[in-house]
């Protein structure tokens, strides 16, 4: 386990940022925490760091506490926050050197780190310029190198991508990748192709709570619970909703005339059952012909549109019962 | 050892930025100018008169040299680089702390130029000399140790500059204040007075109680300094 939090809270002032959460990380993954912004990420990953001590709850970083043993724990931990922590006056060179030797890198591995993450992270060109006249997305390259030099076992980037062009975005994206294969690697984003792109398993956050930590490819099917089907069948209305009513399994049917003869469908079925062979052969027997048929795989984006809204409503309830007393 | 990689980063700060040179330079520029101003006009082979207004001008350079110390780390965001580290609060602190104080060694070093030139030309008292320059070292230090108490308050530097400045006036008055008072408060002030105590040194007396004094200080304002970094993180 190489991060692992308990009943971790953080409150500012009287406003809980965190609230009780627990999770852990297993050696080599690359886990994404998603949620939108205010969420609690950035307040949750700097806790992880020891830049501060959670309210309550305790964290362990390769099985030291980041109160109890905040030098040890902080050597096995890169960290590359929100805004990069860049020395504007700095070179390149000079800056990561400087890393290396907070760090506690011995002087000769850290000129041969250096060397090594300058190449890996694409910043040959311009190691020997000051850190202030460099584009945004080379400052998160250096921001990125900086948090992998010592090689630390774990890696925390508070959203590595944000505020970079397309192609520096895929870049980044692919360093984190290679990176993964090394590190241990939590990464925060409010961006959720993202985490379908590069992580292994994702944890949702919401106001401070977590909703939901599962696989990546497993998240929408678990957390929908029903398949659903599109479906466009030649036939009458009436007969074509009442074929499909008598299929086992099938618990709702949106229905809509497309055009002359033909109806659209949008068909719901419990998780545990495919319907779409019985679709066929119901249709079949009637001689309806079925034009188009596919799956409808609930993608993350609307998973997570969907945990954000049943939140936001139930807020907006809380306001409307206020309001009405 | 971390606190040295600390201490020379600053260090380089100091001296990749044109602020250290301006400083000083001004600080050299004025004291050069009271050197000659009062050796050539007096033709007394004594310091004091010189030392004493070096410390004036440090007064007003010390809170600019210190002011982005802390300040600067926080408002940068680079604070989070150093604390997620494995580094100590002390380290950081620490070695911020002795790059200015290294930057003030360096302009001490130079106006070595002025007793050696008295020296050259005339007999001047070297221990009376000595001692007025480890006063002049002391309280410039503690100078230094509350500049960078102040820039650890506010991510401002300009607001740090200006309560470091504004912390040291008020040692300034509490010397004044000795003057207002008599009996026991008078003795308190006076022993609270940094510049007493520098004019002791400057009269070429160094009492261990006055290098006690300025240590403890420097202690001080080092000790509150690393709280006030520290407990930032848990509020
Ligand atoms: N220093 C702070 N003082 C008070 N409230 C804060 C502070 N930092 C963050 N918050 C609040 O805590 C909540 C979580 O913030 P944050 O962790 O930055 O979320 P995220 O990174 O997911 O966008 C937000 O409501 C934010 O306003
Ligand atoms: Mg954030």
């Amino acid at each position: 386990m190489m991060i692992e939090l308990k009943n971790v809270t953080k409150v500012y002032g009287t406003r809980k940022a965190v609230d009780n959460i627990s999770f852990s990380v297993d050696k080599g993954e690359i886990v994404g925490f998603l949620g939108p912004n205010g969420a609690g990420k950035t307040t949750t990953m700097k806790m992880i760091t020891g830049y501060m001590p959670p309210t309550s709850g305790t964290i362990k970083i390769a099985g030291y506490d980041i109160v109890e043993q905040p030098i040890e724990a902080k050597k096995h931990i890169g960290y590359l926050p929100e805004v990069p922590p860049l020395y504007l006056d700095m070179t390149v060179e000079a800056y990561l050197h400087f890393v290396g030797g907070i760090k506690g890198v011995p002087p000769k591995k850290r000129r041969e780190d250096v060397e090594r993450i300058i190449h890996e992270v694409g910043l040959t060109d311009v190691r020997k310029r000051l850190i202030k006249n460099l584009s945004k997305g080379y400052k998160q390259r250096v921001g990125l190198a900086q948090a992998i030099i010592g090689d630390p076992d774990v890696l925390v980037l508070d959203e590595p991508t944000v505020g970079l062009d397309p192609k520096q975005i895929k870049e980044i994206r692919d360093i984190i990748k290679e990176l993964g294969k090394k590190h241990t690697i939590i990464l925060s984003t409010h961006i959720l192709p993202e985490v379908s792109m590069v992580c292994d398993r994702v944890i949702i956050i919401n106001k401070g709570k977590i909703v939901a930590i599962d696989k990546t490819e497993n998240l929408s099917a678990a957390l929908q619970n029903s398949r659903r089907y599109f479906i466009k069948v030649e036939g009458p209305y009436e007969e074509v909703v009442n074929s499909l009513k008598k299929i086992e399994g099938v618990t709702n049917i949106e229905a809509e005339v497309d055009s002359d003869n033909t109806i659209k469908l949008t068909v719901e079925s419990s998780a545990d059952k495919d319907v779409r062979k019985d679709m066929f052969f119901a249709f079949a027997k009637k001689g309806f012909p079925i034009l188009e048929l596919k799956m409808l795989n609930y993608s993350l984006e609307e998973v997570f549109l969907e945990l954000t809204t049943e939140e936001e409503s139930y807020d907006e309830n809380v306001g409307n019962t206020k309001e009405g007393a | 050892m971390k606190m040295w990689e600390i201490l020379k980063r600053e260090l380089k700060s100091y001296f990749f930025s044109p602020l250290a040179y301006v400083l000083l330079g001004f600080y050299l520029l004025i004291s050069g100018y009271f050197f000659s101003t009062f050796v050539l006009s007096t033709h007394y082979a004594v310091l004091s008169p010189i030392l004493s207004s070096m410390v004036t001008v440090f007064m007003f350079i010390s809170p600019i040299l210190t002011m982005r110390l802390i300040s600067e780390d926080m408002k940068t965001g680079t604070d989070q680089l150093l604390l997620t580290s494995p580094v100590t609060v002390t380290d950081i602190v620490i070695g911020k702390f002795f790059s200015t104080v290294f930057v003030y060694l360096v302009a001490l070093v130079i106006t070595f130029l002025y007793p050696i030139y008295l020296k050259l030309y005339s007999s001047p008292d070297m221990g009376s000399i000595i001692a007025g320059y480890i006063g002049v070292f002391l309280i410039g230090v503690t100078f230094i140790s509350i500049g960078l108490f102040a820039s650890s308050l506010t991510e401002n530097q300009m607001i740090a500059g200006v309560i470091g400045f504004a912390l040291i006036l008020m040692f300034w008055l509490i010397s004044w204040l000795g003057d207002v008072f008599t009996g026991k408060a008078k003795a308190i002030f006076q022993n609270l007075s940094f510049f007493d105590r520098l004019n002791n040194f400057l009269n070429g007396l160094v009492n261990l109680s006055d290098v006690v004094f300025f240590i403890s200080v420097i202690i001080f304002f080092i000790f509150l300094t690393i709280r006030v970094v520290d407990k930032r993180r848990w509020s």
